[in-house]
């Protein structure tokens, strides 16, 4: 394929230069091309959610966005949720309650999570169940999620 | 954690595994790469069954970066896939070929593949392969008559039949006989990582690994060897960060032995990668059984005799596993309930989808459904209540262990220890049954469809026959345990790390526990059939046993004391008084060096290995209870209670036990409720996404109590444990039955599952016409 070209991501604060062919997808980009392999790829069509990146701040599956399209915006991946050896409550929260098992949908989870909190950190339980419903896991039975993620909600809140 | 705990058997401690997949830290098949590799991408056939007559990869081949493409012309050396538990003669030719040959028989097959420098060109280089292909009518109904197969072979390659007493005669002379036709929908695990294969091959070494491996490796080593005529020696399986195995990842696929064979001859480093798609038309699929049973009982509702015919669609090949499914399913119908005659076949048949195999509670979940509709049918007919049918049916405590002629997975089904009726009223009380029969009766009359139900079942774990584990305290005190297990999430490196620092005095968290790799332990069980902690762990336990008295006949020497008298807590070994000096576990490993002069006449290092045996499986049990709600307007089901009482015998770490049970439970109620791979006429599959193929989000899954129980500690081991991986899922279809079919009017409607929208639908219109 002709016409590749040349794109920044910034990644969890840090720039990336990658020159690519415009059909690569985000997420492949990010894994293959940046070394940010955290963010999985669980259908590659949007419907599991395990890709969900925070691009400018919003949720998004950087399975169904082309890397040039986010040339030049700020993404945040799950590498970048813990600062040094101190975890995000969002991860605190998620190992205390179990919400975790083979791992592999974990950081979508995470960062949808965190996208939306940080959004609206006012979120009632019915909210916050229709978006976490947007992601699959396959594992858990999503309980221990929901409780994880209420529990963060309140230690995000507090800290703000 | 506050004080530091000396017990770490039986507690709810956070998980070693966490903290890498917290931030992003994982090493999944797809975060593997090795310099200079190629990628492999699959050609698949694109008809159900048909004569492959040729394979044009002229054009493929003109693209620039594809290296190699490959038809069966390339592979012909190389055998089909190989049965996991050795050569099967009568089997054998039902096996899968590693590329076509002649013929496809699934939407999916593999037909060839290409080998490129980048996926992306791997996958442009697939779509220019021209496939000559005539289509001939495909096989979709497995309970239809048998059609040939090849030459001399029809689509029925086996029937598995078990049973004892006289079921001819039962059946003549019965007060009642009831019958059903009932049937399970195919569904599959479905793990959030698609599968993923990495072979690379060290000639300087002349080693052969296949990375991105799960669930069995050393077994697979064995398979290997065999296919490919090389020593085990020369093979190696690595397991890294599994994304959900659930019985379908793991086993040996043709892409496993596509990878391998491509890194030897084109001496670079090859990656696989599935897509999302592929894997809902590769991967194994399972459950899917139709069957005819019928039940002969006495006036007063016990059951006399069973007689059962069933269809397994065994898809297009027989893989790996053989006929375990169906035999499984043949051992394990009976459940908790005496049966005195009793006769299975299971009609093994081959049609034009994705092969099957195993998949969590295989055989199990098929028939603990349709046993529990079958127990329904009978107190509806004998006009008794579902729960006293079940009550004059169950096995006594005072009948353990109770063998029954039957066999399961290769092992004679004896019921190792069970509370049935105990732990029946215990759940009966705490899911309060009788004042939501009330309940519901109240609701009913007002209208509402609502309904309950329940399920009883019988699991099996633990089988062996023999695990080991070697346990190696290093000089710092670090306590490595080297198993030949496999982590497929479940927590397996915390359960283990647990029961040895619960033996040698250690902080769990101090534990590193190894699994997945035949290049560090020589045998290993794998993780499958619910056995892992059973077996392993109490492998574990015999190994940290030994260390711990080689560290205390080490200490005594060293502080001059009798070891009897001595203790190790958090690693220090001390006097249990308190009183004189101590010594930390990586002291004393210090002193057992090859060169250390304290050392005697003991054998040099703090370490050893451990083997557990044991005869035969143990069995959990529980009972499954559901209020449902139906949307008489949609169709719709919603579970308003939901409670699993399950007896583990003894739990190491509740937290994850309770884990198991939930998460098992909602893959459950997708194949009870949603899931299905559905197929047109023509054999083409429609439910190729996740978005044909449904499974539960957070906002279909009820709040499930769980009502972990002790009560019967397995008699097999000796930490008196049994596995709870499947306990979960195992009564879900059965229970979630019982319900819809109460909420309908109690009239034994529901016949299969998954229990459509439509087909609850179709009920309740043609009542109203």
């Amino acid at each position: 394929m002709s016409g590749k070209r040349d794109i920044t991501l910034n990644i969890n604060g840090e720039d990336f230069t990658v020159t690519v062919e415009p059909r690569r997808t985000l997420v492949d980009v990010i894994r293959d091309d940046c070394g940010q392999t955290g963010t999985h790829i669980g259908c590659e069509h949007g419907v599991c959610g395990a890709c969900t990146v925070l691009v400018d701040g919003e949720p998004m599956r950087s399975c169904l966005m082309f890397a040039v399209q986010a040339d030049g915006r700020r993404i945040r991946t799950v590498e970048g949720l813990a600062k040094d050896e101190t975890l995000h409550p969002m991860q605190e929260a998620f190992m205390k309650h179990h919400a975790l098992q083979c791992g592999f949908c974990t950081p979508g989870f995470l960062m949808l999570a965190v996208g939306a909190l940080e959004k609206n950190p006012d979120l009632n339980d019915e909210q916050m169940l229709d978006i976490l419903s947007s992601n699959l896991c396959r594992c858990t039975g999503y309980e221990n999620i929901v409780k994880a993620v209420k529990a963060a909600a309140v230690v995000m809140k507090a800290r703000v | 954690m506050t004080a530091k705990p000396t017990n770490w058997i039986g507690v709810s401690v956070e998980r070693l595994e966490d903290r890498p997949l917290l931030t992003g830290q994982g090493r999944f098949a797809g975060d593997i790469g090795f310099p200079h590799q190629l990628h492999m991408r699959i050609v698949r056939s694109p008809y159900a069954h048909g004569k492959l007559s040729g394979i044009d990869t002229s054009e493929a081949r003109k693209l620039r970066g594809v290296v190699a493409v490959w038809t069966v012309e390339d592979i012909d050396d190389l055998p089909p896939i190989d049965f996991r538990e050795g050569p099967n003669e009568k089997l054998a030719p039902f096996r899968q070929p590693v590329l076509a040959k002649g013929v496809v028989r699934y939407v999916g097959e593999p037909v060839a593949a290409i080998f490129a420098t980048d996926p992306y060109v791997a996958e442009d280089a697939a779509d220019l392969v021209e496939l000559d292909i005539e289509e001939t009518d495909p096989v979709i109904d497995a309970a239809l008559p048998t059609s040939g197969f090849a030459q001399g072979l029809t689509t029925e390659p086996t029937i598995c039949t078990q049973g004892y007493g006289d079921v001819a005669i039962t059946f003549k002379d019965a007060a009642h006989v009831i019958e059903m036709d009932l049937s399970i929908g195919r569904h599959s695990g479905v793990p959030l990582e698609t599968r993923g294969a990495i072979g690379r091959y060290d000639a300087a070494r002349d080693v052969l690994e296949l990375h991105g491996a799960a669930k069995v490796p050393h077994k697979n080593r064995e398979s290997l060897a065999r296919m490919l005529s090389r020593g085990t020696a020369g093979i190696h399986l690595y397991e890294g960060h599994t994304g959900g195995g659930f019985g379908i990842r793991g086993e040996i696929y043709p892409e496993d032995i596509l990878v391998l064979v491509a890194a030897m001859r084109l001496r670079r480093p090859v990656k696989w990668l599935e897509d999302r798609r592929e894997h809902m038309i590769a991967a194994n699929h399972s459950r899917q059984q139709r069957h005819r049973i019928r039940a002969a009982v006495d006036k007063d509702g016990r059951l006399v005799g069973i007689d059962d015919d069933f269809f397994h669609d065994q898809g297009a090949y027989i893989r790996t596993h053989g006929t375990r499914v169906a035999d499984t399913a043949c051992g394990i119908l009976p459940g908790p309930y005496r049966l005195p005659h009793f006769r299975v076949s299971a009609h093994f048949r081959l049609t034009n989808k994705t092969p099957a195999a195993t998949y969590r509670s295989p055989g199990r979940y098929e028939t603990n459904f349709v046993r529990e509709r079958l127990m329904d049918q009978i107190a509806r007919q004998l006009g008794l209540s579902r729960i006293e049918v079940r009550r004059r049916n169950l096995i006594a405590p005072e009948e353990m262990p109770y063998a029954r002629p039957l066999v399961a997975l290769g092992d004679e089904v004896v019921f190792d220890s069970g509370r049935y009726e105990e732990l029946l009223d215990k759940a009966l009380a705490r899911f309060e049954w009788d004042e939501l029969e009330v309940a519901v009766k109240k609701r009913r009359a007002a209208g509402e469809f609502v309904g309950l139900g329940l399920a009883m079942y019988v699991e099996k774990s633990g089988l062996g026959p023999t695990d080991g584990a070697r346990v190696n305290v290093h000089t710092n005190g670090e306590v490595e345990v080297i198993t030949g297990g496999a982590s497929m999430g479940q927590g397996f490196e915390t359960v283990i790390a647990q029961v040895a620092a619960q033996t040698l005095g250690v902080d769990y968290r101090n534990v590193r526990v190894i699994h997945g790799r035949t290049d560090r332990i020589e045998y290993g069980i794998g993780a499958h059939a619910t056995r892992a902690t059973v077996m392993t762990a109490n492998a574990t336990l015999v190994a940290a046993e030994k260390v711990r008295a080689k560290a205390l006949d080490m200490a005594a020497q060293l502080l001059q004391a009798d070891a009897a008298n001595l203790t190790i807590v958090d690693g220090v070994v001390s006097r249990t008084d308190g009183s004189g000096a101590s010594i930390d576990l990586g002291q004393l490993a210090h002193h057992l060096r090859p060169v250390s002069p304290t050392r005697g006449e003991r054998e040099p290092s703090l370490a050893s290995d451990g083997w557990f045996t044991t005869d035969h499986m143990t069995y959990p049990y529980g009972a499954q209870f559901a209020l449902v709600k139906i949307d008489p307007g949609t169709g719709g089901v919603t579970i308003e209670k939901m409670l699993i009482a399950f007896d583990v015998g003894r739990a190491i770490n509740p937290m994850l036990v309770r884990g198991q049970l939930v998460g098992g439970f909602a893959q459950g109620l997708g194949g009870a409720l949603f899931e299905e791979f559905q197929y047109d006429e023509r054999g083409q599959p429609l439910s190729v996404t996740l978005a044909d193929y449904l499974m539960p989000t957070a906002h279909e899954m009820p709040v499930v109590d769980v009502m972990m129980l002790e009560d019967a500690p397995s008699e097999t081991n000796p930490l008196g444990i049994k596995g709870a991986g499947e306990g979960g899922i195992a009564a879900v279809g059965a229970v979630i039955a019982s319900a819809v079919d109460d909420a309908l009017g109690n009239q034994g409607l529901i016949t299969q599952i998954p229990i459509t929208p439509q087909a609850i639908k179709a009920i309740l219109d043609k009542r109203k016409a």
